[in-house]
C-alpha cells in the first residue's frame, strides 16, 4: 500500500515500524532465538495470571453479581488507583514527546507538518498506554466474560478511556509546564509531578488508611462504612465510569466517546505549539549551564574518593533519575507514617512484618538502578579504563558510591525504627544491606559498557538480571517479613535467594 | 633509554583476523602517525596498547614497563584520546580535570596549576564552570585532550583526534601537540588528514588489512615507492600494494 509521503498515516506507518524494530531489538538483543524464550515465557506468566484471576472472580459470579453502591465505591477506588498510575506513565511518555527523541531535528527541518507528527506522538502514547492498561487486566476480563457474560468486554472501553483521558491530561500539564517554567525546567517538574501522581494517590490512601487506623491496605478505605454511607445515590451520574467498567455497554460506550473527543480536541489545541516547544527543548542541549566552581576541586584524595565524588556529582545532576527512581523512594512514605503511628502510639511489633519487607524491597530496587548507573552507565568508559588504577579498584569505588547513597536514604528510616524498636531496626538494616548488596553483584555480573542515557531501557536489555534482580529483593523482603514475625521460616526464603543469586552468576556473561 | 612504546608479534582476531603480527617501535619524543584506511587496524592496534583491549598474541611495552604483565604501571606514563571525546556531560571541565587528575593521583598543587594552565591555552575558561552537555564536538575535544595532559604524560596516543574539528580548534589542538613533542613527550596519532601527518609526523606508519606495510620519514616512503610525489600519493599506492598482498597471502 504506498501511502502519501508525510501524510497522518504514513508518519504513523514510520513511527510503528521504530517502535516495532525498537521493540524487537530490545526483546532479542540482535538474537532471533529469544523471542522464542520471550514468547514460552510470557505465555506461561499470562497462563498464571488467568488461572489466578479465575479463582480470584469464581466466589463473586458464584454468589451472583450485585451492584450495589458498595459494589460501585469499591470499582470506582480501584479505577481511580489504576488511573492515576496510567496518568503518571502518560506523563512521563508525553515529556519524551518533546525531549526524548534525536530524530526532532530531521523530521522538525522538513517540510512535513509538525502539527501532524504531534498527532501521531500523541496517538502512539495513547495506544501504548491503553495497550498495556488492557493487557494487564485482560485476564480478569476473560475470566468475568466466561464465568459471567461477554457484556464485560466492555470494561476494555473503560480503559481505553482512561488513556485517553490521562494522555489528554497529561499534554495539558506539559504545554502548561512550558509556558509556566519553560522548557528548562518542564521535564524536571513533569517528571516529579508523574512521581507524586503515580505513587501520591495509592500512598493518600494508604496514608489515610493508616491514620484511621484500618491498615496497610490501599483499598480498605474504599470498603469502610462511612465513605460508602456518604457516597452519592447508586443511580448517580458519578458512577457512570464504574457502571461502563462492571460491563454496562451504554455507559462504556458514552466514557470512551467522551474521552476519545476530549483526546482529540486537547491534541487540536497543543499541536500547533509542538514545533516551537520542542525544538526550544532540543536547544537546551546547546544550552550551557553554568555552575559554581567547586570549593573541594583539586584537594587530595585518593583514586577510589575521586571516582566516588563524581558518581555521587553525576547522580545529583542527572535528568531522568528522578522520575526512575522517585516512585521507589515515595513508597517510603507509608511505612514511615506507619511507623510514626505505631511509635507514637506505643503499639506491638505486629506492623513491622509490613515494614520491614517494603523497606527492604524498596532497597533492592533503589540499589539495582544505582548500580546500573555506576557500573553499566559510565559515560567515559575508555577514560577510566586507561587510568592506572586496577578494574577491581574502579568496581569497588563504584559500589561504594550506591551504597553510600542507600545508605543516606535508608538512615532517617532506620533511625526512626530504632527508636521504636531497635531489633526490628536491626533486622531491617541487616536485610536491606543483604538485599542492596545482592542487586549491586548482579549488575556487577551483568555489567555492560552503556551510555547513562540508556537507563530506562536497563530492564530490557538484560531480563535475566532484571528477573534475578526483582526475585532477590522479593525474596530478602519475604526473609525480613518472616524474621521480624520471629519466623525461623525465614531461612527459606534467604536460602531461596541465595539460590537466586547462585542462578544469576551461572547465567552472567564472563567478563575477561 | 627504553623504546616509549615496543610492539612485537601484536595480533588480534574478532569475527576475523584484524591485527596480524604486527611489530612496531618508537623513539621517546617522537611525533608517529598511523596510516591507514577504514578498518585497516589502526585502532584495534592502538586500543591494545592503551589497555583497552586484550591482545590474543604479542607483546607491549612501553618506556621498557611489560603493558601486559603491569598495566597500572604503563597506564601511568600514558593518555589515550579517543576520537568520541570521553567526557560527562554532566561535569564542567575543571570538575573532569579534577576527576581525571585524582585518577592519576597527580598532587593537588600541581593538577590545580596544569588545569587551570590547560584550561587557559584552550580557550576554555570562559567555559570553565559551565556543564561539558552544551559543549561543541570542538570544545568537548579540547576537554578531552586537556584530561589527556593534565597528568602529564609520556605518551600520548589519540585516535582521530581531528575529526570534526574546526579549523581554529585543529590549530589549537595541533599545536598543544607540537609543544608537547618539543618538551620530550612521545605523541602516536591516527588520522585520515594526510595533510596533518605530512607537516608534523617525524615518522609515519601505513596499516592495511591488518599489517605494518610501510614504516619512515616521508623521504624514505618517497624513496620506497621511487617518485615524488605527495603523501596522498605514496599512501594510496602502498595501499594498494599491501590490499594485494594480503589478497594473495589469503
Amino acid at each position: 500500500m504506498n501511502l502519501a509521503p508525510a501524510s497522518l498515516p504514513w508518519l504513523a506507518a514510520h513511527e510503528f515500524r521504530l517502535a516495532w524494530r525498537d521493540a524487537l531489538a530490545m526483546m532479542t538483543g540482535g538474537h532471533r532465538v529469544r523471542l522464542v524464550s520471550w514468547i514460552i515465557g510470557g505465555g506461561t506468566i499470562y497462563a498464571l495470571m488467568l488461572v489466578i484471576a479465575w479463582f480470584s472472580v469464581s466466589p463473586w459470579t458464584a454468589s451472583g453479581i450485585i451492584i450495589d453502591k458498595q459494589a460501585l465505591v469499591l470499582i470506582s477506588g480501584m479505577g481511580l488507583l489504576f488511573w492515576a498510575v496510567t496518568l503518571s506513565q502518560a506523563l512521563e511518555s508525553v515529556t519524551r514527546v518533546y525531549y526524548g527523541r534525536s530524530d526532532l531535528d530531521l523530521i522538525l527541518s522538513s517540510p512535513a507538518s509538525s502539527n501532524r507528527l504531534f498527532a501521531v506522538r500523541a496517538g502512539a502514547v495513547f495506544v501504548t498506554t491503553a495497550t498495556l492498561g488492557a493487557l494487564l487486566i485482560s485476564p480478569l476480563v476473560f475470566a468475568l466474560v466466561v464465568q459471567d457474560g461477554p457484556h464485560w468486554l466492555s470494561a476494555f472501553l473503560v480503559i481505553a478511556a482512561l488513556a485517553a483521558l490521562s494522555v489528554a491530561i497529561a499534554m495539558a500539564i506539559t504545554r502548561l509546564l512550558f509556558r509556566l517554567t519553560g522548557p528548562r525546567r518542564t521535564r524536571l517538574i513533569a517528571q516529579i509531578v508523574a512521581g507524586i501522581v503515580g505513587a501520591g494517590f495509592v500512598i493518600g490512601i494508604q496514608a489515610a488508611a493508616i491514620l484511621s487506623h484500618q491498615g496497610f491496605s490501599r483499598l480498605a478505605i474504599f470498603q469502610s462504612d462511612t465513605l460508602i454511607s456518604s457516597a452519592p445515590d447508586a443511580t448517580s451520574f458519578l458512577w457512570l465510569p464504574a457502571r461502563a467498567a462492571l460491563g454496562e455497554p451504554l455507559p462504556a460506550l458514552l466514557l470512551v466517546g467522551a474521552a476519545l473527543a476530549i483526546l482529540a480536541a486537547t491534541i487540536a489545541v497543543i499541536a500547533p505549539s509542538y514545533r516551537h516547544l520542542a525544538t526550544s527543548a532540543a536547544g537546551l542541549n546547546h544550552i550551557r549551564s553554568q555552575r559554581r566552581a567547586s570549593t573541594g576541586a583539586f584537594s587530595i584524595t585518593t583514586q577510589r574518593q575521586a571516582l566516588r565524588r563524581k558518581e555521587f556529582r553525576l547522580l545529583q545532576r542527572d535528568p531522568w533519575l528522578l522520575s526512575q527512581t522517585l516512585m521507589q523512594l515515595l513508597y517510603l512514605v507509608p511505612p514511615a507514617l506507619l511507623l510514626w503511628v505505631n511509635y507514637g502510639s506505643g503499639a506491638g511489633d505486629g506492623s513491622f512484618v509490613v515494614i520491614v519487607p517494603v523497606l527492604v524491597m524498596a532497597c533492592g530496587q533503589l540499589a539495582g538502578g544505582l548500580a546500573w548507573l555506576a557500573i553499566s552507565g559510565e559515560d567515559a568508559h575508555d577514560l577510566v579504563a586507561t587510568a592506572p588504577l586496577t578494574p577491581g579498584t574502579i568496581l569497588r569505588a563504584k559500589v561504594e558510591a550506591v551504597l553510600t547513597v542507600i545508605g543516606v536514604v535508608l538512615a532517617p528510616l532506620l533511625l526512626l525504627m530504632a527508636f521504636a524498636s531497635w531489633p526490628m531496626a536491626l533486622i531491617t538494616a541487616t536485610c536491606a544491606l543483604i538485599a542492596a548488596a545482592a542487586a549491586t553483584a548482579i549488575q556487577l555480573w551483568f555489567r555492560v559498557t552503556a551510555k547513562r542515557s540508556m537507563f530506562r531501557r536497563r530492564q530490557v536489555a538484560s531480563r535475566a538480571a532484571t528477573l534475578s534482580e526483582a526475585f532477590s529483593s522479593i525474596l530478602w523482603a519475604a526473609t525480613g517479613a518472616l524474621w521480624a514475625a520471629g519466623s525461623v521460616l525465614a531461612i527459606g526464603p534467604a536460602i531461596l535467594a541465595l539460590a537466586v543469586l547462585g542462578l544469576a552468576r551461572l547465567m552472567a556473561p564472563r567478563h575477561n | 633509554m627504553p623504546a616509549a612504546l615496543a610492539i612485537s608479534g601484536l595480533a588480534k582476531s574478532f569475527d576475523r583476523p584484524v591485527v596480524k603480527s604486527v611489530d612496531l617501535t618508537i623513539r621517546p619524543g617522537e611525533f608517529y602517525a598511523l596510516l591507514g584506511p577504514n578498518g585497516a587496524g589502526k585502532t584495534t592496534i592502538l586500543r591494545m596498547v592503551a589497555g583497552l583491549l586484550k591482545p590474543d598474541a604479542g607483546a607491549i611495552s612501553i618506556f621498557g614497563i611489560d603493558a601486559l604483565a603491569d598495566p597500572v604501571a604503563a597506564k601511568q606514563r600514558m593518555a589515550w584520546v579517543s576520537d568520541e571525546p570521553m567526557v560527562y556531560d554532566r561535569l564542567t571541565p575543571l570538575e573532569y580535570l579534577d576527576f581525571v587528575a585524582g585518577l592519576w593521583q597527580v598532587e593537588p598543587a600541581r593538577a590545580r596549576a596544569a588545569a587551570h594552565e590547560l584550561v587557559d591555552w584552550l580557550g576554555l575558561r570562559p567555559h570553565a564552570n559551565e556543564l561539558c552537555g552544551g559543549f561543541s564536538k570542538g570544545m568537548l575535544q579540547k576537554v578531552a585532550l586537556a584530561g589527556a595532559l593534565v597528568h602529564d604524560p609520556q605518551l600520548i596516543i589519540l585516535d582521530e583526534p581531528l575529526t570534526g574539528l574546526d579549523a581554529g580548534s585543529a590549530r589549537q589542538v595541533k599545536d598543544v601537540l607540537r609543544q608537547r613533542t618539543a618538551s620530550g613527550v612521545t605523541v602516536i596519532m591516527t588520522t585520515h588528514i594526510l595533510e596533518v601527518a605530512e607537516r608534523m609526523a617525524e615518522r609515519i606508519g601505513v596499516i592495511a588489512e591488518g599489517r605494518l606495510i610501510a614504516e619512515g620519514t616521508l623521504a624514505e616512503l618517497r624513496t620506497r615507492i621511487g617518485r615524488e610525489t605527495t603523501l596522498e600519493e605514496i599512501f594510496l599506492d602502498l595501499v594498494a600494494e599491501g590490499t594485494e598482498q594480503g589478497q594473495d597471502a589469503a
